[in-house]
């Protein structure tokens, strides 16, 4: 427990590093681009910008994350830091077309 | 069709479930069934005002808002039910008697009913929101075929109700003797589940730290969009890939809920139950 308040007292410090900045698309229901390189072991804050009329939930079940997207609105996503590898994403009001993945090198 | 039928019936489903296990914990407390029903039309309304306000909400905090919001709601949730569950271990026993005078007699009988308002109105709000937004987007849009896809929603909606029916029934078989603790465990379970989602939230919106992310990944062996997943999800907050942090809260409102369940039913000299606040 005590290290746990240790480890949780530290990472703050870690997150005050520099996250990169990383827009994504709505539109027509499908994500621009569809696919993001993005640097592993790095937070990462991803601007999603809807640009449909509806709303659409942007939902990855690899990352746990989920956040609905107004139409004609924009939000901010955290994301990482991730291990290297492919987080595939969807959009869950959509998802026969609205389909992403970020890519983690 | 089926895939509008899923989605509403996963956003039903949770404040089926909660709606279910409330109704029948407060079988035995007066009007807790109209003060129920109350709790679910404000939460509509509420989330018709969520829905249409999304953009608002979103934007607030810097892109954030929508976490914090989130968080607040599902906190303000995971205290009113520490508070009813509290409440219930110490006048459980009264209740159990089945003497409506009894549970009339009460004093803090009335701030019951308005905790449960509370949780079911926010409940709905929560999950209710969504689907207004999902519906709202399937009505906007002109690709044709609406009519199925609400009918869909329907049916996933009617799904979600039914299952939450059957949790309620299915409590009111539990004899007597064990009633309450079944309905407490119930409960207990659903706040350290909702706890453990404001911390996701949270950490979501990089106010908290995730303290390794993911801790584990059960999604092979129970996948969260599988119907047991979703079910172990709202009852137990089951999630296939937790960050450390959630388990952190969900044990932290696991042990304090149960030490105010404790406290509550410790042994008392008090017999006249108008007294008990003293």
């Amino acid at each position: 427990m005590k290290r746990l308040l240790l480890i949780s007292l530290l990472l703050p410090l870690a997150a005050l590093a520099a996250e990169d900045n990383y827009t994504l698309l709505i539109k027509d229901h499908r994500f621009q681009p569809p696919e993001i390189t993005v640097p592993s072991g790095k937070k990462i804050k991803l601007k999603v910008e809807n640009r449909d009329a509806t709303p659409e939930e942007f939902e990855s079940r690899v990352l746990n994350r989920e956040k609905v997207i107004a139409g004609n609105s924009a939000a901010t996503i955290h994301i990482g830091p991730l291990a290297p590898g492919r987080y595939p994403f969807y959009g869950e009001f959509n998802e026969a077309t609205a389909q992403g993945v970020i890519i983690a090198q | 069709m089926f895939a509008t039928a899923i989605i509403v019936f996963r956003e039903v489903l949770e404040a089926a479930l909660i709606i279910g296990i409330l109704a029948a914990a407060t079988r035995n407390v007066p009007n807790s069934k109209r003060w129920l029903a109350a709790g679910t039309l404000l939460g509509l309304a509420g989330a018709g005002a969520v829905a249409a306000f999304t953009d608002v909400i979103g934007s607030l905090a810097s892109g954030i808002g929508q976490e914090i919001f989130n968080a607040i709601v599902l906190g303000i949730a995971v205290l009113m039910l520490a508070w009813h569950n509290i409440w219930m271990s110490s006048h459980g026993a009264a209740l159990a008697a089945n003497a409506k005078s009894v549970a009339r007699d009460i004093s803090d009988g009335s701030r019951e009913c308005s905790i449960l308002l509370v949780i079911t109105g926010l409940a709905v709000l929560r999950e209710g929101s969504e689907t207004v937004l999902f519906l709202y987007g399937i009505a906007a849009s002109d690709s044709g075929g609406q009519t199925a896809m609400l009918t869909g929603g329907m049916t996933g909606m009617l799904a979600g109700i039914a299952v939450g029916y059957t949790i309620y029934a299915g409590l009111l078989r539990v004899p007597m003797r064990w009633f309450f603790e079944a309905t407490g465990i119930l409960v207990l379970l659903l706040a350290a589940g909702m706890a453990s989602q404001a911390a996701h939230f949270l950490v979501q919106a990089d106010l908290l730290p995730s303290l390794a992310a993911p801790l584990w990944d059960t999604s092979a062996l129970l996948p969260e969009n599988g119907l047991p997943g979703m079910l172990l999800h709202t009852l137990i907050g089951y999630d296939a890939r937790p960050a450390g942090i959630q388990i952190v809260f969900y044990l932290t409102a696991l042990a304090a809920i149960l030490t105010g369940m404790k406290w509550a039913r410790r042994p008392r000299k008090l017999i006249h139950p108008a007294a008990e606040d003293a």
